[in-house]
């Protein structure tokens, strides 16, 4: 029992061994600075932990309530980060939605349905 | 396929060795382990059920006073015409829809009376019910009616099952069949979710009160198509409505749509 | 052969036969996944028949196992002694079927992915909604009646646990029927009656399953099914087939009688209007080969035979098919009616039938399901002692 026990234990610690020597396949995040406006709607820390809660909460009060244009909008994060090359939040791997997701290996099917670019003639950050 | 001897009843049967006692031990506390880890993460799913049920903010986008409805005066319909039809497409990024599979959110239909011979020319679009029986089925609730009577479809609750397709007595919903790119950014769709016509509500949310068919419409020449309020007894929609006679597509199912029509 | 080589050669037909059935299961699944990653472009199905053949097989599989588990209710709840010995076959037959089926019903989802989001947004009105609670809670109390059965401390229960599958049966296959007839737009489906016909559709359906699976189980083991239980039970197909084509007639004339019914008749009984495939369908498949043949087999003195047993069920089996397929494409094929009364034509497909040829991923994923069943079954043959022991039931009466 206790040998099984070993065994187990050791594969386990060389299984995680041989994955852990393959970090840097991945490259890390590019975050790309925002084409428009001084500052983000939130700090970053706050960004990096509670975006995707934003978004769900918001995306109700839109499409339920039928407001469009307040802090938290998806529209108003394309508009102020698509890439300056690209002009999309994911359409290269560098871009800004993919690129943090990529890395973090956590999928996201947003832009199944949702346009990666902003309108032609956006307005920038929406207070 | 051989069946096990038949156990109980028959006497002299053995009892069970003391391992297999401690392995059925060992068997009952996995099992129990197993199914607490398989069910826990439901009591968190209960949160998020509960969380769910936000469904509009106070102030500002769709007013319950308010409610959506379309004008059709099919006289001035021309057959052969298809400006509302070209107007949606652009407006809601269809591009132009070929297939039985493309998506179309509104189309001319020419109708033909059997009995006399009258034909008329009418586009035929989501009739926004008061009782959409679409509503009633979607299991998720993705298909609802807004506060201002706009039905439209949640394509983040959407699973694509198609119920509601099979429910809309006008054909008014379609299928996304395949991958989109290129959507525009006022008009979020994509492959596997139910779509239908929004009364443009990405215009009407930023104050425009006008459809794209309607506004096409007018600016040919034809004005068949009146966007308005018709909880409004003053709005052009209401006024007209009490002059001329105009009827719903299968009133008799009582779903009270808010497109009304003139002239069939 | 040696009892050691017998047990041998046995083992390994069940490592095959269970190989086969991943393997059809998994080409199903890759079917589903290439749905997913395409989209549904890559089937038959477009705006106008919206549910394809996968439905046609799942509602088929979900159907029966409600049905299967007449037996088991015959047995328990009933308290016939020639079915009790049956009940755990049964009821491995209605979990095993009920997988099949809503895997294909789940996997056909425009975005399957978020099969949860069934779970965690609810719409009360929704009688989809309803089923996905009581599909749910037909698994868990059948897995709780087989319990009771298997085990030997929980078997005075087994009668409670009965009940509670038959009543829960009962709810479930209305609810299956009313996925349709709670459809007011579709005259193939505005009606009533549909809650009751799928409950006696599943009747037949369910025991013609059983019927084959039973007959093979004993025919692997060397077995014969006591002549006078093969009897018994053909003559309840026999009246379960003849209650089935007797809803459907009555459901088929009061379309025939009502004015505005008359032309979806037409369509559907006699090709009127376009498309005769579903007329003929209906016709030959489910009225002369799963209704005519199997009561002629089941009933008439010289035919009858445990090969016309076996020859019946599957007839009943293949009508079943063919009734769904008219049911569900048939009736949606048939153009809404918008404008009563008026001919209609656009470029959407009003006023015409609107044509739909299966294509292979469709197929494959209903195989696939009817896989999923067939695996369950086999291994829950082997692991659990479901075999019929008529022996035993003869000793305790």
């Amino acid at each position: 029992m206790r040998g099984r026990l070993v065994l187990v234990i050791a594969v386990v610690l060389g299984a995680t061994a041989a994955v852990a020597a393959t970090a840097g396949r991945t490259p890390a995040p590019v975050i790309e600075r925002a084409t428009k406006g001084e500052r983000c709607v939130e700090d970053t820390a706050t960004m990096r932990r509670n975006h995707m809660r934003m978004l769900e909460h918001q995306r109700d009060d839109t499409v339920h309530g039928g407001i469009r244009g307040a802090k938290h909008s998806l529209k108003g994060c394309i508009d102020c980060h698509a890439s300056a090359t690209t002009g999309s939040v994911a359409a290269a791997p560098g871009d800004f939605c993919v690129s943090c997701h990529a890395y973090a290996a956590v999928k996201i099917d947003c832009f199944d349905c949702h346009a990666t670019k902003p309108a032609a003639g956006a307005v920038g950050v929406r207070r | 396929m051989s069946a096990r001897p038949p156990g109980g009843g028959t006497p002299g049967k053995p009892q069970p060795a003391p391992e297999s006692a401690a392995r059925r031990a060992w068997l009952g506390v996995a099992a129990a382990g197993l199914a607490g880890v398989v069910l826990a993460p439901g009591i968190r799913l209960i949160e998020v059920a509960q969380a769910q049920s936000t469904g509009g903010s106070p102030g500002g986008g769709a007013d319950p006073k308010v409610r959506w409805g379309l004008l059709i005066d099919t006289t001035r319909c021309a057959s052969g015409c298809t400006e509302c039809v070209d107007a949606c497409n652009r407006e809601n990024g269809l591009g132009t829809p070929s297939r039985s599979t493309d998506a179309r959110w509104i189309r001319k239909v020419e109708i033909k009376e059997i009995r006399t011979g009258r034909t008329a020319s009418l586009p035929v679009m989501c009739q926004h019910c008061a009782s959409p029986p679409c509503v009633d089925v979607c299991p998720t609730g993705a298909s609802f009616k807004r506060a201002d009577g706009i039905v439209l479809v949640d394509r983040h609750t959407c699973i694509g099952c198609r119920y509601c397709m099979m429910a809309c007595p006008y054909k008014a919903r379609s299928f996304v069949h395949e991958p989109l790119t290129g959507q525009l950014p006022d008009v979020p769709r994509g492959k596997g979710c139910v779509e239908s016509c929004t009364l443009c509500v990405h215009r009407i949310d930023r104050g425009e009160k006008t459809t794209a068919c309607a506004q096409a419409c007018t600016q040919a020449g034809h004005g068949a198509i009146v966007f308005g309020d018709l909880n409004d007894p003053a709005s052009e929609i209401s006024r007209r409505i009490r002059e001329i006679q105009t009827t719903q597509l299968r009133a008799d199912l009582r779903l009270d749509p808010g497109v009304r029509y003139h002239g069939i | 052969m040696d009892s050691l080589a017998a047990a041998r050669h046995e083992t390994r037909n069940y490592w095959i036969l269970v190989a086969a059935g991943l393997l059809v299961t998994g080409i199903g699944l890759l079917a589903a996944h290439s749905m997913e990653v395409h989209g549904h472009a890559i089937t038959g199905m477009d705006n106008s028949i919206v549910w394809g053949l996968p439905h046609v097989f799942a509602i088929f599989m979900i159907v029966a196992a409600s049905g299967v588990l007449n037996v088991a209710s015959i047995g328990s709840v009933f308290g016939q002694a020639a079915y009790k010995p049956r009940a755990p076959l049964s009821g491995l037959l209605c979990l095993a079927l009920l997988a099949g089926g809503l895997m294909v019903l789940m996997l056909d989802l425009g975005r399957p992915e978020r099969v949860i989001v069934a779970a965690t947004h609810y719409n009360f009105r929704s009688v989809f909604a309803w089923n996905v609670i009581l599909y749910s809670g037909m698994a868990a109390i059948i897995a709780v009646y087989l319990w009771t059965m298997f085990e030997r401390r929980m078997n005075r229960w087994s009668k409670p646990a009965g009940i509670a599958a038959l009543i829960w049966r009962f709810v479930l296959t209305t609810g299956t029927g009313s996925i349709f007839g709670f459809l007011v737009a579709r005259q193939a489906y505005q009606s009533a009656l549909l809650a009751p016909l799928f409950i006696v559709l599943s009747f037949g359906w369910g025991l013609a399953v059983f019927l084959l699976v039973q007959s093979t189980m004993y025919a692997w083991n060397g077995r014969e099914l006591p002549e006078s239980i093969r009897a018994r039970l053909s003559r309840l197909l026999a009246v379960f087939v003849a209650a089935s084509a007797y809803l459907v007639a009555v459901y088929h004339l009061t379309n025939l009688y009502y004015a505005r019914q008359s032309e979806f008749a037409g369509f559907i009984l006699f090709g009127r209007g376009g498309d005769a495939l579903y007329a003929v369908l209906f016709w030959l498949g489910f009225v002369v080969l799963g209704s005519v043949l199997p009561l002629a087999l089941l009933l008439a003195p010289r035919l009858r035979s445990a090969r016309a047993t076996i020859a019946a069920a599957l007839a009943v089996i293949g009508g079943a098919f063919a009734f769904l397929y008219v049911f569900i494409i048939g009736g949606q094929a048939f153009p809404l009616e918008i404008f009563p009364g008026h001919a209609a034509s656009s470029a959407f497909g009003d006023g015409q039938v609107a044509r739909y040829a299966p294509r292979l991923p469709e197929w494959l994923l209903g195989i696939g399901g009817l896989g999923a069943a067939f695996l369950l079954t086999i291994v829950g043959v082997r692991v659990l002692d479901v075999m019929p022991h008529d022996d035993l039931a003869a000793g305790q009466g």
